[in-house]
């Protein structure tokens, strides 16, 4: 028994590790409104990039980091209770419910002998009767409210530019708030990368707009409102790893001793 | 089981008479649909009736579901709304899964399944919707319970609808109507109506449906689609 | 006794007759078929209800009635749900008790989650009406008419209707049963249609619909003079008000009714 109890919450550890291994999704909040940016990959030069922000419903919407497949089982499943709600009680799905829902959902894996924990985090952003809220799901069946988040890929430094200015968004208007999620994301960027169109996602919800959804050529009017579209802090210096973890912010997310390359999780 | 001698004793049935739930009932009301050239309108009075109460003078019972489709299933009210609610149901999984407007003749295709998928409990309700084709042409499918369907020019449905269908026949069609000097021999040519002409036909079709039909009255809602969207205008009804 | 090897020790049929094999399948056999509720045995008369500009009023006697016998004098068919809403219930008395268990439950669930979110008169109508429409559609209906009052999403008054077939409908006054009939008629010069609903206040609100209770009373036979009252505001929420009379009843009229009892003339 003991043995079997190892291996699962061995594998909860791999799969928050799934996560990291994906690209960055910031999320911000504030009474009114709640926005998801995320940076999108593809596999090669040739391929089409991997959606990361998916609806919900017109109030509700996820973004993903790990594993892409498993974030389409828990959409679909977040969609079907949504609109469950809708017909049987004539009301929306709250946000917190939502967050709930998917936690609960999660961590019946992490019990069961034989199955496996989703290999994803995500971000979960609605507006209801409450106002806006962001909530962080983790597949270890924990969700948490934030008013910032960044989770994937070098992420620390996202969260770092979001602990320094939420106070300042607290009360910003939607477009404000986009740009400081941009800002985020931007900062998780490697030196050689820079946000553009093609792998940039932008969605907001709030007060007085449904849940809506940015990709390709609508990014640009987003892009053009920042100074820049390179991470500034790789840009001036290179010792800029000043956030509180130990890691290089640079590296991406060192390979665990004794994992075999063709291991690794084809992660989003 | 046994009776007096009588006349009738012959008719009396030795078998216990079935007297078992009645699952449906009639809610009155009556619909119709226009299609113009590059609109549709779909109307409904608001009446709510069960026998000879009226329930509610405002209930509206034609839906814009989206994707400017237009529905209204008149008949039996708790089916209609059902089926309604689960068309909706499904619209919304079919922009999930395809990220695109449903068009009206693949809407009224499914409609059918819906209705056909209960052949053998029915949806009680005549079924109605409009929209605009591929082409933007106003387009109007009518149902029944089960599921058959057709493309039409106009339809009435419900309570009052064989007192309206004819009038429209004759007012949109242009059936039985002849060229003044032709003596009865060439047909009046058919042409496309214009919005107005449309919706002072509809509310003549309604206001004397009123007055002969005691499940008709009190407001009359019209939903109009054109490739600018859907409008709403009301019209009230006599509620006598 | 048999003494045949392939019947041994059965009864003999010469002595008992031959065997009724039912007996051995006596309790997988089933005589009649499944059945469902066919007919409301206990029932509850009408609930009536009508808007005013703040809120709604809503009443319903306290009888139920098995046939033409008063059975219980002392039911309750007004079921508050959460902290602005309240449902009516007229017809089977078994089939009221689950669905108010099952409103029960629903309130106990929505706060379990202690979200802020509050489950108003539209929620719940929608949940009943999914009920009941459910049940009609098994061919096992919940024998009741139903009347939800409060308020809405928006703090405005919230009036609507289902019954055993999954019927709703919603109009600023309401009436299940006889009151369909005898009440309507009067709540209706009270609030014609929506828009007479602001020019109400809660006391000509509450009047026409004692004064229904009292009409009710005179002309509906399953009726009693006793009766629970609430009213739903923004302001103090869910006034209930148990054991209400109908006052000032005149039977005057009665003497000169002929024709019945044991009146010689």
């Amino acid at each position: 028994m003991m043995v079997i109890l190892l291996l699962t919450h061995q594998l909860v550890e791999y799969a928050l590790e799934a996560i990291k291994q994906g690209s960055a999704v910031v999320g911000l909040a504030t009474k009114e409104y709640a926005v998801l940016v995320a940076l999108k990959r593809n596999a090669e030069e040739l391929g089409s990039y991997q959606k990361k922000i998916i609806k919900v419903d017109d109030h509700l919407g996820i973004a993903l980091a790990g594993l892409a497949p498993d974030a389409r089982v828990l959409s679909n499943f977040l969609r079907e209770q949504a609109l469950n709600q809708k017909m049987i009680f004539n009301r929306p799905l709250s946000t917190e419910k939502a967050a709930t829902l998917l936690a609960d959902k999660a961590q019946k894996n992490t019990q069961s002998y034989g199955g496996r924990p989703y290999g994803v985090g995500l971000l979960v952003i609605g507006y209801d009767e409450t106002g806006a809220h962001l909530f962080e799901f983790q597949p270890s069946g924990s969700s948490l409210e934030y008013v910032g988040a960044a989770i994937g890929a070098r992420s620390q430094a996202g969260r770092t530019y979001l602990e320094r200015s939420f106070e300042a968004y607290a009360n910003s208007t939607k477009e404000e708030l986009i740009v400081h999620g941009l800002n985020a994301l931007r900062d998780t960027l490697a030196q050689d990368k820079e946000l553009n169109s093609k792998n940039t996602s932008i969605s907001i919800v709030g007060k007085d707009i449904d849940f809506t959804l940015y990709d390709d050529d609508d990014v640009q009017q987003w892009l053009d409102r920042l100074d820049s579209v390179s991470n500034a802090r790789t840009g001036v210096n290179n010792d800029n790893n000043d956030d509180d973890d130990n890691n290089d912010d640079n590296e991406e997310p060192t390979k665990k001793e004794g994992e075999d390359e063709e291991d690794k999780m084809e992660t989003d | 089981m046994t009776t007096v001698n009588s006349d009738y004793q012959s008719e009396t049935n030795s078998t216990p008479i079935e007297h078992r739930f009645n699952p449906y009932s009639d809610s009155g009301g009556t619909i119709l649909g226009i299609a113009g050239e590059d609109f549709a309108v779909l109307a409904g009075d608001t009446r709510h009736t069960v026998g000879y109460s009226i329930n509610s003078r405002y209930e509206p019972k034609v839906f814009d579901v989206g994707d400017n489709i237009l529905i209204s299933a008149n008949g039996f009210s708790a089916d209609g709304e059902s089926l309604i609610s689960r068309f909706k149901n499904q619209l919304k999984w079919y922009h999930f899964n395809h990220n695109k407007k449903l068009s009206l003749k693949s809407s009224a295709r499914f409609i059918q399944q819906l209705l056909y998928g209960k052949r053998f409990f029915p949806y009680y309700v005549h079924t109605i919707i409009a929209g605009l084709d591929e082409e933007g042409k106003g387009a109007v499918y009518s149902f029944d319970p089960v599921g058959s369907y057709e493309r039409e020019q106009c339809r009435a449905g419900g309570a009052a609808a064989s007192l309206i269908m004819p009038f429209l026949d004759n007012q949109v069609n242009f059936k039985n109507q002849y060229e003044p000097d032709s003596h009865g021999t060439i047909r009046k040519q058919v042409k496309y109506l214009s919005l107005e002409e449309v919706i002072e036909l509809v509310r003549d079709a309604f206001s004397s449906a009123t007055e002969r039909h005691i499940h008709v009255g009190d407001g009359l809602e019209i939903l109009i689609v054109t490739k600018d969207g859907v409008r709403t205008e009301y019209f009230d009804l006599k509620k006598d | 006794m048999e003494h045949d090897p392939f019947r041994w020790g059965r009864p003999s049929d010469q002595a008992y007759g031959e065997y009724n094999n039912s007996i051995a399948h006596a309790g997988q056999q089933q005589s009649f078929p499944k059945m469902n509720t066919q007919q409301p045995i206990v029932t509850g008369t009408s609930v009536i209800a009508i808007k005013f500009k703040d809120g709604i009023v809503i009443a319903a006697d306290n009888l139920g009635s098995y046939g033409s016998l008063a059975r219980f004098t002392d039911v309750e068919r007004l079921f508050p749900v959460g902290d602005h809403a309240v449902v009516g219930i007229s017809g089977d008395i078994s089939d009221l008790q689950y669905v108010s268990r099952l409103l029960e439950d629903l309130e106990i669930e929505n706060n379990y989650d202690y979200d802020g979110h509050s489950l108003r008169a539209p929620h719940i109508h929608e949940y009943l009406q999914k009920v009941f429409y459910h049940r009609r559609s098994k061919m096992d209906p919940l024998w009741n008419s139903t009347i939800v009052g409060g308020l809405d999403d928006s703090g405005k008054p919230f009036l609507k209707y289902v019954d055993l077939l999954g019927v709703q409908y919603s109009a600023p006054t309401l009436a299940t049963g006889f009151g369909a009939y005898l009440a309507l008629p009067i709540l209706r010069k009270v609030v014609f249609e929506e828009k007479d609903v602001e020019k109400i206040d809660e006391e000509t609100a509450r009047n026409a619909i004692k004064e229904c209770m009292k009409v009710l009373f005179y002309r509906d036979a399953r009726s009693l003079d006793k009766y629970s009252l609430i009213t739903i505001t923004k302001k103090n929420g869910v006034v209930f008000e148990k054991g209400l009379k109908s006052e000032e009843q005149s039977w005057r009229f009665a003497k000169d009714i002929k024709g019945y009892g044991t009146q010689k003339v």
